[in-house]
C-alpha cells in the first residue's frame, strides 16, 4: 500500500509529495542519528521534529513518507523544502503509536 | 564501472543547519548512479552523514572529499574546529557536548562516531586541539 493510500485510510493530511512510494514497515524516533542507522527504506517514519534537517535523513534512508503526529504543525520552510526534493510529509491528530498501530493493521505487517 | 578514480568535493558551510546532509544526499545519488550496491551506498551514506553533521554542529563546517575507486570508497571531511580533546570519550555511545539548541533539532544523541566506526571498514581520526579534525572513512566495495 502507497503512502497515500495509508494516510488517506486514516484520515491523515499530506502536506507535500507524491505519496506514491510503497510503504514497506515502520520507524519512530526523533534522534537523527537513531534514525539515519535504524531506518529502513520504504518505512514510514513517525518524529515530532518538524524541523529542516530531517529531509536529509528522509531522503539519505529513503523513507516511503514522513508523519509529523500529534497536530504538531510544521515549519513554513519545511514544506517548501520537502516539495522540492519530492519527499511526502504527513500530518495527523493521531499519536505516533496511534499511527503505527493502525498503518500496520492497514498493510498487514 | 570504469577503472579510472572518481573525485568529488563539497564544501561543507552550513551556519543555520538546514543543508547538513547534502554533502552526503550528494554522495549517495553519485554512487548509485554508478551502480554501488544499495548495502555499500547506505554505509557510505550514514557514516559520511554524521562525519558531515559532526564538522557543522561542532566545527562552524568544512570540506568533503571523496574518492571512488573500483576497490574502494574514501572520504575525507576536514574541519579548522576546536579539535576532539579526548578521543576515547568521544567514541562513547551516547557522549556528546552537543549544545541544547542543537539537540533540539535532533542531533547530539553521542552515536556519530559510533555509527561511523559500525559502518565503514576503515576509520582515521586525525585531530589537533585549536586546529581541526579530520576525519577519513573507507568502505569496500
Ligand atoms: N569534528 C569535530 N570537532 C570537534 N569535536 C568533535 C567533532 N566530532 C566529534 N566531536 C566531539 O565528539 C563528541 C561525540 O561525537 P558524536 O559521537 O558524533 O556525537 P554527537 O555529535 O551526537 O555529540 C561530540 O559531542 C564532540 O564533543
Ligand atoms: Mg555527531
Amino acid at each position: 500500500m502507497t503512502a497515500r493510500e495509508v494516510a488517506e485510510k486514516l484520515n491523515m493530511t499530506i502536506l507535500t509529495g507524491s505519496g506514491d512510494k510503497e510503504v514497506t514497515g515502520f520507524y519512530t524516533c526523533d534522534l537523527l542519528s537513531w534514525v539515519i542507522s535504524h531506518a529502513n527504506s520504504g518505512d514510514m517514519w513517525v518524529t515530532v521534529m518538524n524541523n529542516l534537517n530531517i529531509l536529509a535523513v528522509a531522503s539519505l534512508v529513503d523513507v516511503s513518507c514522513v508523519v509529523i503526529p500529534e497536530g504538531i504543525e510544521a515549519y513554513e520552510n519545511l514544506l517548501e523544502r520537502a516539495k522540492e526534493k519530492d519527499i511526502t510529509l504527513i500530518a495527523t491528530n493521531r499519536s505516533a503509536a496511534n499511527v503505527i498501530i493502525e498503518a500496520s493493521k492497514l498493510i498487514g505487517r | 564501472m570504469s577503472e579510472e578514480i572518481i573525485r568529488l568535493h563539497y564544501d561543507i558551510n552550513d551556519e543555520d543547519f538546514s543543508a547538513a546532509g547534502e554533502a552526503s544526499s550528494g554522495v549517495k545519488k553519485t554512487l548509485s548512479a554508478l551502480g554501488v550496491s544499495p548495502e555499500t551506498v547506505k554505509k557510505v551514506a550514514i557514516a559520511m552523514y554524521e562525519a558531515e553533521i559532526n564538522a557543522v554542529i561542532h566545527a562552524d563546517g568544512g570540506e568533503a572529499d571523496i574518492e571512488i575507486t573500483p576497490e574502494e570508497i574514501k572520504v575525507v571531511i576536514s574541519d579548522r574546529g576546536p579539535g576532539i580533546p579526548d578521543m576515547e570519550k568521544a567514541m562513547e555511545p551516547g557522549y556528546s557536548t552537543a549544545t541544547e539548541t542543537v539537540r533540539e533539532l535532533g542531533f547530539g544523541a553521542g552515536m556519530g562516531l559510533p555509527n561511523m566506526k559500525r559502518y565503514t571498514d576503515e576509520m582515521y581520526i586525525d585531530t589537533k586541539l585549536g586546529e581541526g579534525t579530520t576525519v577519513t572513512l573507507i568502505v569496500k566495495i
